[in-house]
Formats: C-alpha cells, structure tokens, sequence
C-alpha cells in the first residue's frame, strides 16, 4: 500500500491507517489523521524535507519519515 | 457589612481555561481578567501556572490558564499537569468548578476533539466558540443554538480580539452551571474493558480513580500514567493493560487508533447539518503569501534576511539601549559616590548594588527586542514556518527546527536564547537547546578575544593580503562554540534525553496580522519574568562577587588614598580636565589615517609634549597617587578570598600554561565573563577603569612574568585562554535564566559542570598543541 510521503503535490488520497502504536502515531490521530479521511499534498519545505498537507480545513506538516507512517488508498 | 467586603469574603469560583494553540485563548484570558495575572511554576516541571482574578458583579473568578494543547492524553510530566489541575488532582491549584473551553469556529471539526475529551471529564463546560468573523469570512455558518442543544453545553460566539462576545460569556460563567450529559462514545467492549480496568486498580491498591484516567491508561500506550499510578506495581499494571488492549483488539477496537476514530466520528455526527463550509477550499491570501515564503530560492532568502534583521537587532540596535544603561549606572554611581565617603558602605553600594542592578538591567534590551521579534513572528504566523525551512538542516544536529531561532538568538546573548526556547513544546528539544544554547558565542565573549587577540596574535595578512591572522583568529573563536554544540547536542540526545524521535506534526496557521496588544502583552510579560524571577538571583550573585573580591581585607588605607585623591582631583580640576582634552585630541588625530603625513605627525608630537609636560608639572603628585593606590588595590585583591581562590586554583590552572593572575581573572569572571578585563586591569595596578583596547594592559600582560623571568603570556596561553572563555559557562545571568526556564537546580549546575570540563580540556589541548606547533 502506499504511504502519505509518496503522494504527489497537488493530489488527494483517502487515508486507510496510521501504524505503529507510539508518540508519533498518537499526535497524527489527535491532529485528525484518521482513517477514512481525505487529505492532499500541497508541497515540500525548500529542503525537500518536511511536506505539507491539508486536511480537515487547516494545513499540517509532517516530516517525510513520519508521513511515511499514514498508509493511503492511491 | 457593604457588598465589596462580602465579595472579597466568599471564596472565589474557579475556572480552567483551556484549548488548542492559537485558538485566542492568551486573548481572551487578557480580554476576562485584564493583564494582571499571577505567574509562577508547576512545581517539579516547566509548565506555566498563570491565575488571573476578576469579578462578575459580586462574584470573585479566579481564571486558571492551561497550555494550549490538542488533546489530553498525557505523554509527560508536564502534559499530565492540565490533567490533573482540571481533576483537582493538583495539590497546589483548587479543583475548577467550571471548565471554559476555547475553540476556532473557523477550524471547528479539529477543535473538537479537545472538547470532547473534556467532556468526559463531567465538569460543567463552556464552550467559547472563537474567531466567529475569521468563520465568516470564510464562508463557514453555524447553527449555534443546534450545536448547544447537541452538546448540551452553553455554546457563546466570541471575537475576542475585538472584546465581541466577551460580556455575555461573563454572565455565562456565573449562570447556573451545566454538566454535559453522559454520551457513551466507545464500544461496549471498551466500556467493558474499562469497568474491569478500574476494578483492578481499585483491587492492587490504586485507590479511587478518576474514570477519565482509567480511558486514559487503556488509550495512552507508553504514556506517563501507566509507570506513575501510585501505589500500584508498575510492572503488574503493564501486564494487565498489554492484556486488555490484546482483548481490544481483538473486538476490534485497536488501541490507539480507536480514540481518534469514535471521536471524530462523534464530531462528524455532532456537526452534520450545523455547520455548512464552501465545498471547494478557497485559495486565500494566506495561501499567495505562503507559496512565496516557503519558496525554493524566495522563501530560504527572505528567511536569511528576516534572521540577519534579528540577528542585527539585538547585535547593534541593543548597543545604544545597553550604553543608555551603562550611562545611568555611572550617574548613580557618581551620585552615590559624591555622597558618601570612601568605605565598605560605598563599596557595597557602588560595586555591589549599583553594579548588581545594572547587571541585570543591561540585558534588558536584548531580551525585548528578541520577544519582540518573537512575539510578532509567532502571532502573524510566520514561526512555524520558520521551523519549517529549517527542520531538515537542524535534524542533522539532532534538534528540530524549533531550536534554530533560540540558537541563533543566543549569539547575541544566551539569556534571551534561553528564554526564547519556551517555543519549542518539545521537552527533549528544548532542554537540549538550552544546554547548548550557552556554547553560541555571545557579545559578551568579544573583549576578551579583542584584548588578546590585540596583544598576542600577530597582525600578519596570509594568502596574498586577502586575509589577516587577528580576523580569521576572532572567526574561529566566534565559530568555535557552534562547531563544537554540535556533537554535544547529538551527545545529550543519545544520552540524557534518549527515547524515541520527538514528533515534528505541526500545525501550519494561517498568516494575518499580528495584533499590537498581544506582541506588548507578551513583550512585558517576559521582560518582567525576566527581571522579578531570574533577575534577583543575577542581583544575590554580584554582590557575593563583589564581597569575595572585597572582603576579609582591612580596606582603612585604600580609603584614606581614595579620599586624598578626590580632594587633590578637586584642586586639580583644571589640568585634570585639560589632559582630558588632549588626550581626546591625540587619540582623533591617531584615529585619523594610518598613513600620517608630516603636518599630521607634528600635530601629535605637539599635543604628546603638552601631555607630557603636564605629568611632568601639575599633575605629578597626583599621578603619583594613583599609582599608589592601584597598587593598593592590586594588592588587596590579591589578598581578597577571591585572590586566594586565585591562588588556590594555579596548580589547576598551570596545566593551561597559566598563572594565578589568570586564575583570579577567571574566577573573577564565572559571574560574567566580561569582568576579565576589570579583573586584569586591577590585577596588573592599572585599576579597574580600563578596556579591552587599552594599550597600557596590553603591554602589562606583555610584560607579566613568572617568578623564574619567564613571560606568562605567549601566543599558545593567549589562545588557550581565548578558548577556555569560548566554551566556559562564564556567566551567572545564563545560569540563572536556565534555572527559571527548567525549573530546577539540576540543570543549570549541570550545564555549569559540563562546560567548566569542556572548556578546561579544550584549554588544555589547545596549549599543547599550540605549544608544539606555533611557539
Ligand atoms: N480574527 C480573529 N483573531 C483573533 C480572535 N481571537 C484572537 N485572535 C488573534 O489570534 C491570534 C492568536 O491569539 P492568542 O491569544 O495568542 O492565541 P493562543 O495561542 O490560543 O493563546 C492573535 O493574533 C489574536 O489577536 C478572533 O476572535 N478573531
Ligand atoms: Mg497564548
């Protein structure tokens, strides 16, 4: 399945799971990043790392490693 | 009995005051109970406490403001105290008779979240739905009567920076309270999992706990409870909740996922068809503003340049702010001097007092134009951006792009770094940017390297003129601090603050104006932390400083030298004040050009006649007397429990290739690094009043030898001291600030430990090597 870091700018995808069980898993579901949702990609920090997003009508940044743990539908 | 004594009788109703970051709650806590509030800390961790008191008619409220947070599910010490203030489980902080939540109207579905865990909590809730004109501008409405009803809560619109709203929410808080209805959010087999959880607790010797917190122990794996329930065995716990959440997971409500899940589909439901939002997302200015600021090339060069504007700030626009200081510090002296005779009493005023307040006075300017800066950033939502761009690069050294600002900060000056670092929410981040924030050179370090680099690196230019020694020197010591913080930080990391990878999942806020009364609200609130609470340790410590220096020596003699010259200075006023004038002119004339053609020369040589001509005449009895009693002083201080601490230390200090001069010089400046130059000064009988360009005290340390005829100071010594100042904890103010921002005396005599060790290696190192290679 693909993750969250894969998903191009501009495009939108449903999010199927969060992994792991830890901090970072818990902040990414409190921040709304749960199953069934949709978010879409709207670029990369000058450095290429961190990326950011949009969901639920407000922008999150995440690190490419942690974005890795969102598992998307496309 | 009249009502305001009534009033001031009964006890007051307590109200918690919490929400999201950025929801308006620092807004609305200001818009309820004005600006006073009081202010202290959590005992045994960083959080905040701040109390503000109003009243409502008759009725006393006292307002408890909690940290802006998104949820709470307690991963901290820290993060468990909002907990167990709303519990009443703080012992310090009266359980909250009323819960007022603050929300985005704009952001509602987010925002929510918060409030439904709240909820939970069975306290009587308000909600403060904030930023209602942000909503509509947006195009997002709201049925606010159906949103009440569902919640079963009062619902009360706010704009609370323009006060909107503000006094029907004040009559709500003293209305008839309301406890929002039970809703059973989870599963059964969650509840069921929960009934069998608390009775185990209450079965191992846990006592009665809230039913919050049992949710809590189930949800949080790994969080800060589950090791910290009292009385219970914390291993026997583990097992038991490894056990239950297996039987979750198995009914299909896997931990943690499925908090998130019930309560925002609970959101979801709670807000269909009460609140309609334009179906596509509108592109905003916010959005044209932020494709520029976080562009590939514009973005990083804006944040260069708006880092470099910081940087000079609080690098040069201080400059003027702390010489206004220093200008007032010596009117009160002079003033205090005029009117009292030479004595401890004038000591301790002039030195001690005087000296210890405008100790603490001088960073002032620094520490508000960083809040400044800080403040606007913050509220017009450029910081995080800020740590956006800069995440990838301050990963590399094991911190986050939080830390950047604070550390960069700190070049200036470490204490308005440190304080600065209260934006990094992170503890781990943090803590270890304030451990490496005192490395940063800092202004404070530049006349010690001026002064040596002056007397003992060459001024030879290398690779074909381009470049002079005494520069690249000065650029490696100002280099030195950063290069060397970095394996340090990864150390700390890997060490003292293991554990996993600290999340960056930051919010992105929308850019907007920042508000004027907000950035001045937040500007004196940290000046004033800074000058009630770190700023009588800075006070206590100069005058320990001074009477080391002072004491147990009889200062009889000094006194009578002191009092004679005033009263021969008094009587010279006319050739004092017109070597004063000449001097002023040689040192023009000097400063005129370094090629002085004759015309030039001769003027010199005239005015240096007159000079000398004047010591020869008029003013040699006076000299004379100086002479005498900066020997005097000299020798005192060499005799002071300072001077033999100096003393004490040369066989620590030999290894660096220095003597007990050096030694008392060094001790003398843990308080604040700059003194060396007094210290030296008064060292080597030329008092204290000299700079670190000073000819003179360049060529006394020149001059200075061991007993055995040997020069003290060579190229290898100048450098080892350069370095030990580079690396060395040399300054009370940072150490106390440190003690402030974490709370504890641990980290600011840790941070003290690791860098005296550091510094004194790397003393050492550098003697040896500079000794083999360039002497
Ligand atoms: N448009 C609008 N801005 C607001 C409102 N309330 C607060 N603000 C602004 O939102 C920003 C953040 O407010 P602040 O009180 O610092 O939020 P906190 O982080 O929750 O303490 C400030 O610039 C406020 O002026 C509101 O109702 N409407
Ligand atoms: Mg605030």
């Amino acid at each position: 399945m693909p993750t969250l870091d894969q998903l191009p700018r501009g495009a939108r995808a449903r999010i199927v799971d969060v992994t792991g069980d830890d901090g970072l898993s818990m902040r990414l579901l409190e921040m709304g990043v749960v199953e069934g949702e949709e978010i879409e990609c709207l670029g990369a920090a000058p450095l290429g790392d961190p990326l950011e997003f949009f969901l639920r009508g407000y922008r999150l940044s995440l690190r490419i490693a942690e974005a890795r743990r969102v598992v998307i539908d496309s | 009995m009249s009502a305001t004594s009534e009033a001031t009788s009964q006890v007051p109703l307590t109200v918690a005051l919490l929400g999201n970051p950025n929801t308006g709650k620092s807004t609305l806590f200001n818009a309820l109970s004005g600006m006073r509030a009081l202010t202290g800390n959590y005992p045994g961790c960083t959080v905040e406490k701040k109390i503000g008191s109003f009243k409502v008619g008759q009725r006393k409220i006292s307002l408890v403001d909690l940290p802006g947070t998104y949820s709470l599910a307690p991963r901290s010490l820290d993060e468990m105290v909002a907990v167990n203030v709303l519990l009443g489980r703080q012992s310090d902080s009266p359980p909250p008779d009323l819960v007022l939540c603050i929300v985005d109207a704009s952001n509602l579905e987010r925002h929510l979240y918060l409030v439904s865990q709240v909820l939970d909590l069975g306290h009587p809730t308000i909600l403060a739905l904030n930023m209602v004109d942000v909503a509509r501008d947006r195009g997002v409405t709201i049925n606010l009567a159906e949103l009440s009803k569902r919640l079963g809560i009062p619902v009360i619109p706010l704009a609370a920076h323009r006060g909107e709203g503000v006094a029907p929410l004040r009559e709500a808080l003293v209305a008839d309270p309301v406890r929002p209805p039970h809703r059973p959010l989870f599963p059964a087999a969650f509840e069921v999992e929960q009934t069998q959880l608390a009775d185990w607790l209450a079965n191992n010797g846990a006592g009665a706990f809230p039913a919050y917190l049992v949710a809590r122990l189930l949800l949080d794996v790994g969080g800060y409870l589950e090791q910290h329930v009292s009385g219970v065995d914390p291993a026997a716990l583990s097992k038991t909740l490894a056990a239950a959440r297996g039987r979750l997971a198995e009914a299909g409500c896997k931990v943690p996922a499925i908090e998130a899940r019930v309560r925002y589909a609970w959101i979801k439901t709670l807000l269909d068809g009460v609140v309609t939002r334009p179906v596509s997302r509108p592109i905003t200015r916010s959005d044209r503003f932020d494709r520029i600021l976080t562009h590939r090339v514009f973005g990083l060069a804006l944040f260069a340049l708006l880092m470099l504007v910081v940087f000079t700030a609080i690098y040069r626009w201080a400059g003027p702010l702390m010489d206004l200081c220093e200008t007032g510090q010596g009117l009160v002296s002079e003033l205090v001097t005029a009117r009292t005779s030479p004595g401890p009493l004038r000591s301790l005023l002039v030195d001690g007092v005087i000296g210890g307040v405008g100790g603490v006075l001088i960073f002032l300017p620094q520490i508000v134009i960083l809040f400044l800066f800080i403040a606007i950033l913050e509220d017009c939502g450029y910081m995080a951006r800020a740590a956006f761009l800069m995440d990838k690069l301050m990963t590399k050294v094991g911190l986050s792009g939080k830390s950047f600002l604070p550390l960069m900060s700190s070049f200036a000056c470490a204490i308005p770094g440190v304080m600065a670092t209260r934006v990094i929410e992170n503890r781990r981040d943090r803590f270890t940017t304030i451990l490496v924030a005192p490395l940063m050179s800092c202004s404070a370090r530049q006349p010690v390297y001026a002064l040596l680099i002056g007397a003992f690196v060459p001024a030879a230019t290398i690779a074909g003129g381009w470049l002079d020694v005494q520069s690249l020197t000065l650029f490696g010591m100002t280099c030195l601090g950063a290069v060397v913080a970095i394996p340090i930080a990864w150390l700390f990391k890997a060490t003292l603050f293991r554990g996993e990878t600290p999340p960056f999942v930051m919010e992105l806020p929308p850019y907007k104006w920042p508000s004027p009364r907000l950035v001045f609200s937040r500007v004196y609130a940290s000046a004033k932390a800074f000058v009630v609470r770190a700023g009588t340790l800075i006070f206590a410590t100069s005058i320990l400083v001074w009477a080391a220096g002072y004491f147990p020596e009889d200062h009889t003699r000094e006194n009578q030298l002191a009092t004679q010259l005033e009263t021969l200075g008094d009587q010279l006023a006319e050739p004092l004040a017109r070597r004063e004038a000449l001097e002023a002119e040689a040192s023009e004339i000097e400063s005129r050009g370094i090629a002085p053609n004759e015309s030039v020369a001769a003027e010199l040589k005239s005015v240096r006649a007159e000079l000398d001509d004047l010591a020869q005449t008029d003013l040699l009895a006076y000299d004379d007397l100086v002479t005498q009693r900066n020997q005097l002083a000299a020798a005192l201080l060499e005799r002071s429990y300072l001077g033999r601490m100096g003393h004490a230390i040369e066989p620590l200090v030999k290894p660096l290739g220095w003597d007990w001069k050096i030694g008392v010089g060094v001790m003398a400046s843990f308080p604040a690094r700059e003194v060396i130059v007094a210290t030296l000064g008064t060292i080597y009988s030329l008092g204290g009043e000299v700079d670190a360009g000073d000819a003179g005290l360049q060529q006394a340390l020149k001059e200075s030898t061991w007993p055995d005829g040997r020069p003290v100071f060579s190229l290898p010594v100048a450098l080892s001291i350069m370095v030990f100042f580079a690396l060395c904890a040399q300054c009370a103010s940072t150490l106390m600030v440190i003690k402030r921002e974490t709370n504890s005396w641990f980290w600011p005599a840790f941070t003290f430990v690791y860098m005296t060790v550091l510094a004194y290696a790397a003393a050492w190192l550098t003697n040896q090597l500079a000794t083999r290679w360039l002497a």
